[in-house]
């Protein structure tokens, strides 16, 4: 089950079908594409199972550990004998529960994309980069070398661009994919260069002996990583923190995250796939390929890497407490969330129960894929339904939309920790590793849970409850609550939210791949879900019914709302940034370079051709005698030349 | 007898001959004594060729080389005085200042 | 002083007499009738050299034949009495100077150079009956290819003539 072949399978099948459609289906299946679409995803999402039930409980483990297996390895480019970029394919705890998010979430959202686009011009086209993503996210999951992460990753982020930009006929959308291109682009040329620092010292772009060469400290590779430096950092340390910097702008971490909640002008279900369960988690993920060189050689980054997670998920729930666009609010929440992961990682150590925060923070990125979906699926038929992002046009639409609601209140119960949901089981062990290895990131983490409760209920009782329902738009009224494949992914993953806590993730997936006894900790427990279930109450009181408690408490708070509203203007100093310093000082700069030394060499050039050639002209005269003339002239000088050199 | 006048005084005439057709060639400004400078620098040679032929070869080759010029400069001077003519027609001047229609 | 001599430097100056006045005459149709008196002092030349019958085909064909025809297309493309414009002045200086030079180089060259013959050659007498075999025969010492040749390019120079100088006319 676990051969070459199979495997190839699971990433191949989504690449077919964009080739596919891109090159026939478009043309002449249009409506049909879709559904080839998510025929082949559904392949590769039950290969996917396939081979997680097969590592996990069949062949993964031996002498007590999950071991890496890597069932093909192509060499690609080789630099030197020891530097070669490979394409291969590696199976490990985490890359395998990565294959089961994105094949399943990507095959609800293909099925849910069936309802949610129909009728759209370019339905095909949409599904064609729908493949295109997956197969780069799946590419780069079980990368076994640092470039070929980089080369999907940089795939992933083209997909992602096309898709934001989908509708490509909106300005807004337009600038909002650029944003998204460009941040994340930039950030990527620091992940590049930690490559080629991490691949200096090293000798080797292969991950396991990158992480075999860089953790045990009496290799040379170690010494010569540790012992250069630049400004008092080692070496083997700048390379991990750019590489972080990579991981960070895929994952929209402070400061880099100004480009996920524009990002949200693409169709909802893609926000839902990529901005919130798969590409989102990328830098996640990086970080955790290569924890142990993060954990063993470079602790204080990582302490480093937790407080920037742990800041971004409080500002990002704080602004989320005071947007009014649904998807905006579900934005904030994943870069809220994805910080969660960050900070879960930034507690952990390497190995045994030391590293509860790594295995925490792989569970809250499996259950976290699952609500969240399902909340951007749900926002998405209620976005179908009303036809408007901005909760003032929703409210009171329990009683039309029963199920879209049923699963909205599930989702928001499970983000928000409520036990037995999945997100509570997650939260509490991230909670529980904070609590034990940094009580600051602790009670951040703590507080911010509390935030994430009250504006979830915000959102859901605004959404779903505060007054009674009044259509906008007259000409939409008779339409139901979405087709039976919009509903149907709905279910399914409202069973995931429900359900994925109970998976026994501290016996799966671990920092060394050796299962441990997590410990329920009961103070914590009662701590988060008490504060949680006091936000949900406030939340309830403020928002349950229409009242003007909210404005007066956001009005007694004014600056911070405002603050907060405008989303700590990190767009306007970004704004500042790029157009005052960059484009006005540096830009201006250049281009009076441009304009003048490099335009000004470029035409003296021609001027200085333009003028030999008129002087030398007037010797194509026209005139046949003068041309003999110089014909008479050249062979009475070359007879000069022979007789007087005598040959 | 002929060996009265050396060779090189006929070969001094030829050359005289030539470099006088060379230079009508190259001054005049009608194309038709262009052409007559071109006929003088013919019969240069067939002069050359033929006093070859007396002072020092006992054979007629020259003769034959010189009959085959004069054919030649026959169909020259034919192709030459019709493409004058057809000049004539476009320009209507068989100036060759006048025809650089080729210049720059 | 022998009559031979003396007949030489005759015909000579009357060659290079004609010569020079075909090439500076102003006036077209005098430049003709002084290469006119050129050509017949070649062929006074060549019957002087005793090749009779190659002096006859050079009365023929120039001044027969070639002259006649630059009178022709004198009348078809001027007025008789045309004036020919001055030469360039700065080009008649370079092409003098040129020629001058050309004619100086080959004189130099010609009186340091001892011809040296390859038999007999002043006693070889030219039949006509020799001419007409070289021409048409085959093998060593004749000429037929090139004969046939000139008879292929005689034809072409012909059909050539007609095509240029054809008059099309257009409705």
């Amino acid at each position: 089950m676990l051969n070459a072949s199979t495997l190839l399978l699971i990433p191949l099948l989504p690449l077919l079908s964009f080739l596919f459609i891109s090159f026939i289906g478009k043309k002449y299946l249009p409506t049909l594409s879709g559904t080839i679409s998510v025929l082949v995803l559904s392949a590769s999402a039950i290969l996917s199972l396939a081979v997680a039930y097969n590592y996990f409980f069949v062949v993964g483990m031996t002498n007590g550990f999950y071991q890496a297996i890597i069932p093909m390895k192509l060499e690609w480019l080789r630099f030197s004998p020891g530097v070669s970029i490979d394409m291969g394919i590696i199976l490990d705890p985490i890359s395998v529960m990565m294959l089961v998010v994105v094949t399943f979430i990507s095959l609800m959202v293909h099925i849910y994309s069936l309802g949610y686009m129909k009728g759209e011009e370019r339905f095909a086209v949409y599904y064609s980069f729908l493949d295109l993503f997956t197969f780069s996210m799946l590419g780069l999951v079980i990368a076994t070398n640092l470039f070929q992460i980089y080369f999907f990753w940089e795939l992933v982020g083209v997909s992602s661009y096309l898709l934001i930009g989908y509708y490509f006929t909106k300005p807004s959308a337009v600038a909002a994919a650029k944003k998204a291109f460009i941040v994340t682009r930039f950030a990527d040329l620091g992940f590049l260069i930690g490559i080629l620092v991490l691949s200096f010292h090293s000798g080797t772009l292969d991950i396991q002996t990158l992480i075999a060469r860089l953790t045990t400290s009496d290799t040379t590779f170690y010494a010569s990583a540790t012992f250069t430096g630049f400004m008092g950092v080692s070496s083997l340390t700048w390379g991990l923190a750019l590489v972080f910097i990579g991981g960070a702008g895929k994952s929209a971490m402070f400061p880099l995250h100004i480009w996920l909640p524009d990002a949200m002008e693409g169709p909802t279900p893609v926000s839902a796939l990529i901005h919130a369960a798969t590409m989102v988690v990328a830098g996640v993920y990086l970080v955790a390929r290569l924890f142990p060189i993060y954990a063993i050689s470079s602790p204080h980054l990582l302490e480093l890497i937790g407080y920037i997670g742990i800041i971004s998920s409080a500002l990002a729930a704080i602004i989320a407490c005071t947007q009014t666009d649904i998807k905006r609010v579900l934005a904030y929440s994943t870069i809220s969330q994805i910080g969660y992961m960050l900070a879960s990682l930034g507690v952990s150590n390497y190995g045994g129960l030391n590293g509860e925060g790594f295995s925490a923070s792989m569970f809250h990125l499996f259950t976290h894929a699952f609500f969240k979906a399902l909340l951007f699926l749900c926002a998405g038929s209620v976005i179908h339904y009303v036809h408007s992002n901005e909760v003032r046009d929703m409210g009171g639409l329990r009683k039309k939309m029963p199920i879209t609601h049923l699963c909205f209140l599930l989702a928001c119960l499970a983000i928000a920790g409520i036990p037995p949901l999945s997100g509570f089981f997650s939260k509490e062990e991230i909670l529980a590793a904070a609590f034990a290895h940094n009580q600051t990131i602790f009670y951040i983490a703590w507080l911010t849970a509390g935030l994430t409760s009250f504006y979830m209920f915000r959102l859901y009782f605004l959404t779903f409850w505060n007054r009674d329902y009044v259509n906008h738009h007259e000409s939409y009224e008779h339409h139901s609550e979405g087709s039976w494949n919009m509903k149907l992914p709905l279910l399914i993953l409202m069973l995931g939210a429900v359900g994925a806590g109970f998976v026994p993730f501290h016996h799966l997936i671990t920092s060394d791949g050796q299962p441990y006894e997590s410990e329920f900790h009961l103070n914590i427990t009662l701590m988060a879900v008490g504060l949680s279930l006091f936000a949900i109450i406030i939340a309830t009181i403020f928002y349950r019914k229409k009242n003007n408690l909210p404005d007066k408490i956001s009005s007694s708070i004014s600056q911070l709302y405002d603050f907060a509203y405008h989303k700590f203007y990190f767009d306007e100093v970004y704004q500042f940034v790029t157009q005052t310093i960059l484009f006005n000082t540096i830009g201006a700069l250049s281009s009076w370079f441009d304009k003048n030394i490099v335009n000004g060499a470029v035409n003296t050039t021609a001027f200085i051709t333009e003028a030999f050639s008129e002087t030398i002209k007037p010797v194509q005269s026209g005139k046949v005698q003068g041309y003999a003339l110089a014909f008479l002239f050249g062979i009475l000088g070359l007879i000069a030349i022979l007789f007087f050199f005598n040959f | 007898m002929i060996d009265q006048v050396p060779l090189t005084h006929i070969l001094f005439l030829s050359t005289a001959l030539f470099f006088i057709g060379a230079y009508g060639f190259l001054t005049r400004r009608n194309m038709i004594t262009m052409l007559m400078s071109v006929e003088l620098i013919l019969n240069s040679v067939n002069i050359n060729l033929v006093a070859f032929n007396r002072y020092l070869h006992p054979n007629i080759d020259g003769v034959i080389f010189t009959l085959f010029i004069i054919a030649i400069a026959a169909a020259e001077a034919a192709v030459a005085i019709a493409i004058i003519i057809s000049l004539y027609r476009k320009i209507n001047s068989i100036d060759p200042e006048q025809a650089d229609e080729l210049k720059y | 002083m022998t009559a031979y001599q003396i007949w030489f430097y005759i015909i000579a100056s009357m060659i290079l007499g004609g010569a020079l006045l075909a090439v500076t005459a102003r006036k077209i149709f005098r430049a003709a009738i002084a290469l006119l008196v050129s050509l017949i002092g070649i062929a006074a030349l060549y019957y002087w050299m005793h090749y009779e019958f190659i002096a006859a085909v050079q009365t023929i064909v120039y001044v027969g034949g070639i002259v006649v025809l630059i009178i022709f297309s004198i009348f078809l493309t001027h007025n008789p009495g045309h004036t020919i414009e001055e030469p360039v002045n700065i080009r008649e200086a370079f092409t003098f100077t040129g020629c001058f030079a050309g004619f100086a180089f080959v004189f130099s060259l010609l009186n340091r150079y001892s011809f040296e013959q390859t038999g007999d050659a002043l006693n070889h007498t030219m039949q006509v009956a020799d001419v007409g075999r070289a021409l048409l025969s085959t093998g060593s010492g004749s000429y037929l290819l090139p004969f046939e040749a000139v008879s292929l390019l005689l034809l072409a120079a012909m059909v050539g003539c007609i095509v240029i100088a054809i008059k099309i006319r257009t409705k």
